[in-house]
């Protein structure tokens, strides 16, 4: 069972405060992305999880044990690092068998499982080679393969895929969904990349500053994020804030709307010029300069052929609209 | 801008490369081309250098005069011995300073070293006497514990050095996988490390094969490796310079060998980390 209880977990290091005070559940079998800017504690917590680090206060338990003071091995965890951590002078056959090995597993096992991991992950072909002769992308297999065949209760991915290029990390991201459809275990994520916490969580957590701004399913948060710094951390391109009179008229101290929730043409309300226009094909990226307003970014179709400094008025889709009071929180 | 390599450059360089490597090398080809002439035209003037009748009588004097065999193998003991002593003391040691730093590791390094700053014959006499009442005056054991002490400062901050280079995610990714601290030095760390352990083995063994100061002064006849055996020829009866020249020959070969053959390892590992 892989349930994974937090409660109160602080850590501190030479007196400065890192994690204040984190309350989460993760139920056995869930997806869950720890997401936040960089420094906001998302992977001190993760080593944390992963008994990398002591907690300075705080419990945690996992498949219903009290864990807080075990060491790493003890956990039933395996971890997937971002640097992919595998020990270079091992063939990748030895690295994926390295946890087996010192877990005391009988050698036949070790290599029905570890060929049984290689066929999943497509590395079977590879399997003599040593982590230098490896692409990133393989390497990054290897780490998951040697995390699979321990059958941990959770996996715990520590931003694995930065050090990959954008298309690989693409197919890697859905690789990884797959193997969670596949294999139903706990996993943590962590990660800085918004996209990736949208796209792979069943549910995200959002940190700042050591502490949770919310946590929710990724459309929970993008249709209603607890706070100006949840609405302005997911969706992509960011969220419009508009303060002053505007808000006023909507009784907030700040309204925010999506670019893709507002409409673009003559008549809009808010009137404007187009500054800078961005043609991906699919999409239209706009920086539209609102009078009294001042930069808000559009996202409209394709299709649309508008043009540095046309005039166009903007419309923002009411029910889209998010409220939020002086002290960011969400109305 | 790039320098231009011209041919012209290239034969000055190569003459003045040659020309110091000469001069560094010369005392140690004149040594073996002494140990090769009479007693009397050792101390000819002017010298010969290559015109002199080539003998091998020094060498079968010195074979007859002394045990080489003996003094080669207390030398081999003495200086492999304390080698992997200070080894087995120092990749422990050298993990701990480089992994799991505390606030005075610094100043412990620094400490270390410093004792290297200390004139060895300031305690010469308590250790002198410290061998005498233990009864290891004049035993391999003892000088392979003293040699040992005296090199473990270079073997941990050559070793503290190589691990450092060594990511911490992957130690940490071994402690995830379940490997105890001693698996995890003996099957990560080490291997990861056998460059840099290499290096400083080997750089270890010739220090110790070299060192002449407690060798000289610990041992007598039964201990005493070829050091001693050197110095045996240089006083009582005179100076005796062929004869004194083919013990040092004799002496020097066999680690000038294990020099020649390791020069890329002591190299690479003397200049390890120095160039990402």
């Amino acid at each position: 069972m892989g349930e994974i209880v937090l409660s109160q977990v602080k850590k501190s290091f030479g007196g400065v405060s890192i994690i204040k005070g984190i309350d989460l559940t993760i139920p056995d079998g869930e997806f869950v992305v720890f997401v936040g800017p960089s420094g906001c504690g998302k992977s001190t917590l993760l080593r944390l999880i992963a008994g990398l680090e002591d907690t300075t206060s705080g419990t945690i338990s996992i498949g219903g044990h009290d864990a807080t003071h075990l060491p790493p091995a003890r956990r039933g965890l395996a971890m997937v690092f971002q640097s992919y951590a595998l020990y270079p002078h091992m063939t990748v056959r030895k690295n994926i068998a390295f946890p087996l090995r010192m877990a005391g597993v009988p050698a036949e096992e070790q290599t029905r499982k570890v060929e049984a991991a290689a066929k999943v992950l497509n590395l079977t072909a590879y399997l003599d080679r040593r982590p230098s002769q490896l692409s990133g992308g393989q390497r990054q297999r290897v780490a998951i393969g040697r995390a699979i065949v321990r059958e941990p209760d959770a996996f715990l991915f520590d931003e694995p895929l930065s050090n990959l290029d954008a298309a690989l990390r693409v197919s890697m991201r859905q690789e990884i969904s797959e193997l969670h459809q596949s294999l139903r275990t706990t996993m943590i994520y962590v990660t800085h990349d918004q996209v990736e916490a949208m796209t792979m969580a069943d549910r995200i957590v959002v940190l700042n500053a050591g502490q949770i701004e919310q946590v929710g399913s990724p459309l929970e948060l993008y249709r209603t994020p607890a706070n100006l710094f949840v609405a302005g951390f997911i969706g992509s391109p960011k969220m419009n804030f508009v303060e002053g009179t505007e808000a006023k008229k909507h009784g907030a101290h700040t309204i925010g709307i999506r670019p893709e929730h507002i409409d673009i043409g003559a008549d809009g309300p808010w009137k404007g010029k187009v500054g800078l226009c961005e043609h991906l094909g699919s999409d239209t990226f706009l920086k539209v300069d609102v009078e009294g307003i001042g930069q808000i970014n559009v996202r409209a179709g394709g299709e649309v052929r508008l043009r540095f400094g046309d005039p166009v008025g903007l419309a923002p889709q009411q029910d889209k609209l998010h409220r939020f009071d002086s002290a960011g929180k969400a109305i | 801008m790039a320098r231009e390599a011209t041919k012209g450059r290239k034969a000055v360089l190569t003459v003045v490369a040659w020309g110091i490597g000469l001069l560094i090398f010369f005392p140690i080809l004149w040594t073996v081309i002494t140990s090769f002439k009479t007693e009397a035209e050792a101390i000819a003037s002017p010298p010969a250098f290559v015109d002199f009748h080539w003998t091998l009588e020094n060498y079968t004097t010195v074979n007859q005069r002394s045990d080489y065999l003996l003094h080669f193998w207390n030398s081999v003991v003495i200086s492999i011995g304390s080698t992997l002593a200070g080894l087995v003391i120092a990749v422990p040691a050298a993990w701990s300073m480089a992994f799991v730093p505390g606030r005075r590791t610094k100043d412990l390094l620094m400490w270390m070293l410093s004792t290297k700053m200390l004139p060895a014959v300031g305690v010469l006499v308590p250790i002198y006497l410290l061998a005498r009442d233990t009864g290891l005056l004049d035993s391999r054991i003892g000088l392979v514990i003293v040699l040992t002490m005296v090199n473990l400062p270079i073997i941990v901050w050559m070793l503290y050095t190589y691990f450092k280079e060594i990511p911490g995610e992957i130690l940490e990714a071994a402690r995830m996988d379940g490997a105890t601290l001693s698996s995890e030095i003996l099957y990560v760390l080490t291997p990861m490390a056998v460059p840099g352990i290499a290096s400083t083995l080997l750089l270890n063994v010739i220090l110790a094969w070299n060192e002449s100061f407690w060798t000289l002064n610990l041992t007598a006849a039964n201990a005493a490796p070829l050091t001693a055996f050197i110095a045996s020829y240089s006083s009582p009866e005179g100076l005796f310079y062929a004869k004194l020249s083919a013990a040092s020959t004799m002496a020097i070969a066999p680690i000038m060998i294990l020099g020649w053959f390791s020069q890329k390892q002591l190299v690479r590992g003397l200049t390890f980390g120095a160039v990402k």
